[in-house]
């Protein structure tokens, strides 16, 4: 067991994939240099041709990915979830709807790692947090990674998935460390976390709180202060949203009769509003309190910290909430 | 150049079967057998045909929202393609994708795109995987004149001659994006010229003659497959009919004068093509008559194929979206 970087356990994850399989190669922008660090050394392993620099062109170089993916090859595209937005069409009209427009006929095995920078003084441009926008579209898996360890089993998995994967990496956990286990400690020689299980970090019985990507940390630090106050809150981390394991969600729901949505995302049709909505459904009359979405307040990204600091969910506003359900 | 017999027929008996199917579309389009859009293809037979002919079975094509005519002259089966306009389980996409979303996969044909623009980056990227997996597959993209305005095909363009990839970058210039004249929206003379700006190849042809089609393809797919990257090829020619099947407004609009649709209907492209055959004794007219028969009798074939095949279960409804049978229904 290595302590290692977010970062780094992005890289092991690539690097790993692109040594077992042929097909796999990443392109994005400035990847050859790997300006955004998860990228280091690839180029220099495996060379120009499989470590592709890109014009900025997202709705060119999106498309080419898909069509690569359409016939044979195993893309992962590097870009950032500000510059998502530029390539939309491709993702949407193209990834996300071809294998079922098109009856099943193609499977598009292409992973889209999207870098979710906010928080650091980057103003709206360059801060997204748009998870939510692509669990409504459908056709595409969506990752939430919240740990070192999840952020290289899922990548892993996500590049041996068939289907397109967008796979979302929070700015704000890139530089965290956890423990990552070498392959030859895991079964089978490779770590590879399934898509569509979500992890429980933390087992309590008095509130559950689910926490998606950066929200992560917040989290388990709040429940560690409610602990010395006596209060027993289990964390459920889903780390795919689509697909969404909501069994272990209910279940925790189940148990705990309480329940707080902790979404780094904008309040409205966030993550947390649909996971919430699938408590009320199927969950409802485990409920002993009504549930509290913890997300980001309905507002673009302001360039100032000062305003910055006040939209995103905090330590603070999680443990306000679980006080709250048991009032 | 000299091209075989056998594929100066091919050309023929493709553009009539196009035609036919168009025709056949149009009779039961109005009769209401069917909803949603269609667009016909009829007046840009020579495009796809001369374009696929110079073609391999291995390589691609993609296409977009006007895109009957691409799959056949690819080589596809008018059957899947009758049963898929109709909605039909044994269409090519089990019901799933239309009039504009035929595709078939097992021959080359990567599907055809709704939004315009949008299959170039993807059919750019077919070819990016041939380069990756040196292959000596080529990929050729159709697209009209309103899509060469779109974002997507100039970022796809340059993508495929920075990268020298084997791409043919197809462009039908039938004169109209809808309603609009392509004079007034394109800032060059030629479409083709904007060739220039991506260090490729920008070549006008008379989009009527399915032997300059072949031609000028043909010289594509030599430089593609020499991994000399991609060229532009302009195809100058005609929708004979409307833009779309119900669309009652524009079918009604006058955008276009009668004289310039007479004109142009005069350079039908499969009497021009059977004229050539017969001046170089190629065929016979017989022969030519037949081919027009066989393909008009597949073409009933298939209408009634469509009408016999079963519409989908509603089972079906959640199928193919994903390749992971085990994704669940949320």
């Amino acid at each position: 067991m290595a302590q290692i970087l977010f970062m780094q356990a992005l890289n092991q994850a690539i690097a790993e994939e692109m040594r077992r399989d042929q097909k796999v190669f990443l392109m994005g922008e400035d990847v050859r240099a790997s300006v955004y660090g998860a990228a280091a050394n690839l180029s220099k392993e495996f060379g120009p041709d499989r470590v592709i620099d890109t014009p900025l062109s997202e709705n060119g170089f999106f498309g080419a990915a898909i069509g690569a993916s359409a016939v044979g090859m195993r893309p992962i595209v590097e870009t950032l979830t500000s510059f998502m937005w530029v390539g939309m069409d491709q993702l949407v009209s193209q990834a996300a709807k071809m294998r079922y427009m098109f009856g099943g006929q193609v499977n598009l095995p292409v992973v889209f790692r999207c870098v979710m920078y906010y928080g650091g003084g980057s103003a709206a441009h360059h801060s997204d947090r748009s998870y939510p926008v692509y669990m409504n579209i459908g056709g595409l898996k969506v990752a939430v990674p919240a740990t070192p360890r999840d952020a290289k089993g899922l990548l892993k998995t996500a590049i041996r998935d068939e289907d397109p994967v967008l796979f979302f990496e929070d700015g704000t956990l890139l530089g965290t460390r956890g423990d990552v286990p070498e392959n030859s400690e895991v079964p089978g020689g490779d770590l590879l976390v399934p898509f569509g299980k979500a992890a429980v970090h933390r087992q309590g019985t008095d509130c559950t709180i689910v926490a998606i990507a950066g929200a992560l940390p917040h989290a388990m630090a709040a429940a560690a202060e409610l602990e010395a106050e006596g209060v027993s809150v289990e964390v459920v981390d889903p780390r795919t949203l689509v697909p969404l394991d909501k069994t272990t969600i209910l279940e925790s729901v189940a148990k705990t009769g309480r329940c707080v949505v902790v979404d780094p995302a904008s309040k409205v049709c966030s993550a947390a509003s649909e996971i919430m909505s699938i408590v009320a459904e199927e969950g409802f009359w485990s409920l002993q309190a009504p549930m509290i979405k913890v997300a980001s307040k309905q507002v673009h990204v302001p360039y100032t910290p000062v305003l910055e600091k006040l939209m995103y969910p905090t330590k603070d506003d999680i443990k306000a909430a679980i006080k709250k359900t048991m009032e | 150049m000299a091209i075989e017999k056998q594929k100066l027929m091919l050309m023929l008996r493709r553009m009539w079967l196009i035609r036919h199917f168009e025709e056949t579309v149009i009779k039961v389009y109005t009769s209401g057998e069917f909803g949603g859009a269609a667009h016909p293809y009829i007046g840009e037979e020579a495009v796809a045909v001369g374009a696929c002919v110079a073609l391999r079975d291995s390589d691609y094509i993609a296409g977009n929202h006007r895109s009957h005519g691409h799959p056949i002259a690819k080589g596809g089966d008018v059957k899947k393609a009758m049963a898929e306009i109709y909605g039909r389980r044994d269409g090519y996409c089990k019901g799933k994708g239309g009039s504009m979303h035929l595709a078939d996969f097992s021959i080359g044909i990567l599907g055809e795109s709704g939004i315009v623009a949008s299959s170039v980056p993807v059919a750019t990227g077919a070819a990016l995987a041939a380069k990756l997996q040196k292959k000596d597959f080529v990929s050729a993209v159709f697209f009209g004149d309103g899509a060469s305005n779109q974002g997507a095909c100039h970022e796809a363009m340059n993508l495929g001659s920075v990268w020298k990839l084997p791409v043919i970058f197809i462009c039908e210039n039938n004169q109209y994006a809808v309603t609009t004249p392509y004079k007034s929206t394109v800032s060059s003379e030629h479409i083709a010229d904007r060739a220039q700006a991506y260090n490729m190849p920008g070549v006008l042809v008379d989009g009527q003659d399915a032997i300059a089609m072949y031609e000028a393809t043909t010289e594509a797919v030599k430089r593609a497959r020499a991994g000399r990257g991609p060229t532009l090829i302009e195809a100058l020619t005609y929708r004979f009919e409307e833009h779309s099947l119900g669309l009652g407004r524009i079918r009604r609009s006058e955008y276009r004068t009668a004289e310039e649709v007479t004109d142009w209907r005069k350079r039908d492209p499969i009497v021009i093509h059977e004229k050539k055959l017969l001046e170089t004794k190629t065929a016979t007219q017989a022969e030519i008559d037949a081919i027009k028969a066989e393909t008009g009798k597949e073409v009933d074939a298939a209408l009634e194929f469509a009408r016999q095949s079963p519409f989908p279960e509603a089972a079906e409804l959640y199928e193919d979206m994903w390749a992971d049978k085990a994704m669940p229904i949320p």
